[in-house]
């Protein structure tokens, strides 16, 4: 089938590939841009490992097409640090112990990211409501918990 | 920006790209996307969200030719509030649904969308691609039904309306055809006062839902319920409507052993589904709870 040239913007930077039209956006970012850090657990939608933000807005990168993004900006783990600090979130996900292997986490922190800026003085249901979306074979999801809540606490300190 | 040789090494082990080879197109405007079906027939598939989609190219459980991405067809997105509708363009977002003012004038999308899937599946999912994809327990089909709205299909050769009572064939089954879209579905307003729930069992959160029920009440001055609508998800191959149930509820206010009798009834004349996560009688059972518990719940909040 006829490939296709596809331009976005990922972490800020202009990528330019020709793909196959059925190359999922999470192969593109880890294979043509070689951004690992999103993670490819099911590839059919259920663990939230390949979740990546797409203007503004977190999504399964598993459950598009790479040429669906032409024009988009998309975020990746890779893309949240700045200058090479880690955001609240990540500082909350070490601090609370919120990753063992680490397979889930890229997935769990951009999905977090988009929540507290969404919600950012989360109860505790809405917190668990909003991970179900993320599967963490590791955790028990105990220290996922706290790091949202310290995270939370962390981002809403500045108000 | 990376070069890519013409021609990939043949040493490299297969790549990682799960669903069959099909050609993209990506019309602009509807007028294009049904040209395209045309042509293609049975070949072409409408891509929306793709969350119900794409998991079944890549798991190879389907395959197509082409596939039509909707994403750039701006006019078939947005929400519209008429006096006595609420019209919902196939390619709204299933969490811009959720927010829109204007569709809170219909409770029931408010409390069923929450219910389907994640927050990040419900950024990408539509509105339509859940209603075409006709999952029979998916929350916004039974909405469809239970509301009984109205349901906008385009082909290259004009334009029908179809109601929800005709609209659902069978699991993941409509009435559109090949060359066919769903562009826009029609949501009536009930009367200021009715009440609604939406309740439903899943395994964990986010999960499709075991046994659900959607429903609706109005209620005269002095506490009767004049209009009642309940739909059941997951109970059949599609979404059902209640129908004994709603008339034994109108004309009358119910107590809590009359609500347990109309749960019963809902349920009586079903064989809903038997699956690893749930039998048959186990579905009956819950399903009898869950209509009580929703009508409750709706009446409680009716009139008020
Ligand atoms: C992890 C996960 C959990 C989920 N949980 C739930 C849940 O609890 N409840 C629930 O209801 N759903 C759930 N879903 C499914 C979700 O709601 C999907 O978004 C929805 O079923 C399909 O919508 P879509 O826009 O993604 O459509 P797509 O996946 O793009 O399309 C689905 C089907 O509909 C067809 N189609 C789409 N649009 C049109 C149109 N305009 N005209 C004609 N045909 C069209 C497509 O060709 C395809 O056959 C879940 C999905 C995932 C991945
Ligand atoms: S890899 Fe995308 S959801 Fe599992
Ligand atoms: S830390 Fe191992 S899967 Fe979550």
């Amino acid at each position: 089938m006829a490939e296709l040239p596809v331009t976005m913007s990922v972490n800020g930077e202009r990528h330019r590939h020709i793909v196959e039209p059925r190359k999922t956006l999470a192969d593109y970012l880890r294979e043509d841009c070689a951004l690992t850090g999103t993670h490819l657990g099911c590839e059919h939608g259920v663990c939230g490992a390949c979740t990546v933000m797409l203007d503004g807005v977190a999504v399964r990168s598993c459950l598009m097409f790479a040429v669906q993004a032409e024009g988009a900006e998309v975020t990746t783990v890779e893309g949240l640090a700045k200058n090479g600090e880690l955001t609240p979130v990540q500082e909350a996900f070490r601090e609370e112990h919120g990753l063992q292997c680490g397979f889930c986490t890229p997935g769990f922190v951009v999905s977090v990211h988009a929540f507290l800026e969404d919600n950012p003085r989360p109860s505790r249901d809405e917190i668990v409501e909003a991970l179900s979306g993320n599967l963490c074979r590791c955790t028990g999801y105990q220290g996922i918990i706290r790091a949202v809540e310290r995270a939370a606490t962390t981002m809403g300190g500045a108000t | 920006m990376r070069k890519r040789s013409a021609k990939p090494p043949l040493a490299l082990p297969c790549r990682p790209v799960k669903p069959a080879p099909f050609e993209y197109h990506a019309p602009a405007t509807t007028a294009d996307a049904l040209a395209v079906l045309a042509e293609h027939g049975d070949e072409a598939k409408p891509l929306a969200g793709g969350q119900s989609l794409v998991p079944m190219l890549a798991l190879r459980l389907t395959r197509f030719g082409h596939l039509v991405d909707l994403n750039r067809v701006p006019e078939l997105a947005g929400i519209e509030r008429h006096n006595g509708t609420v019209t919902v363009g196939t390619m709204t977002r299933q969490a811009d649904l959720e927010r829109s003012p204007d569709a809170a004038a219909v409770p029931l999308l408010g409390l069923a969308t929450p219910l389907i899937g994640h927050f990040q599946i419900r950024n990408r999912g539509t509105v339509g691609g859940s209603i075409a994809h006709a999952d029979p327990a998916g929350e916004l089909p039974a909405v469809v039904l239970t509301l009984d709205a109205q349901l906008d299909i385009a082909s290259a050769s004009g334009t029908r309306t179809v109601s929800a009572s005709e609209f659902f064939e069978g699991t993941w089954t409509t009435v559109v055809g090949d060359d066919e879209l769903l562009t826009a579905v029609h949501f009536p307003v009930w009367a200021d006062g009715a009440g609604f729930a939406v309740d439903e069992v899943a395994r964990r959160l986010g999960d499709f839902a075991l046994v659900g029920v959607v429903c609706g009440v109005e209620l005269d001055g002095s506490s009767k319920v004049t209009r009642a609508a309940i739909g059941l998800l997951g109970m059949g191959g599609t979404p059902l409507r209640a129908a004994a149930a709603e008339q034994a509820l109108v004309g009358t206010a119910p107590t809590d052993d009359e609500l347990t009798e109309i749960g019963r009834l809902a349920v009586a004349d079903l064989d809903p589904p038997a699956d690893i996560h749930a039998s048959t009688e186990y579905r009956s059972s819950v399903g009898a709870h869950v209509v009580k518990r929703a009508l409750r719940t709706a009446l409680e909040r009716a009139g008020g």
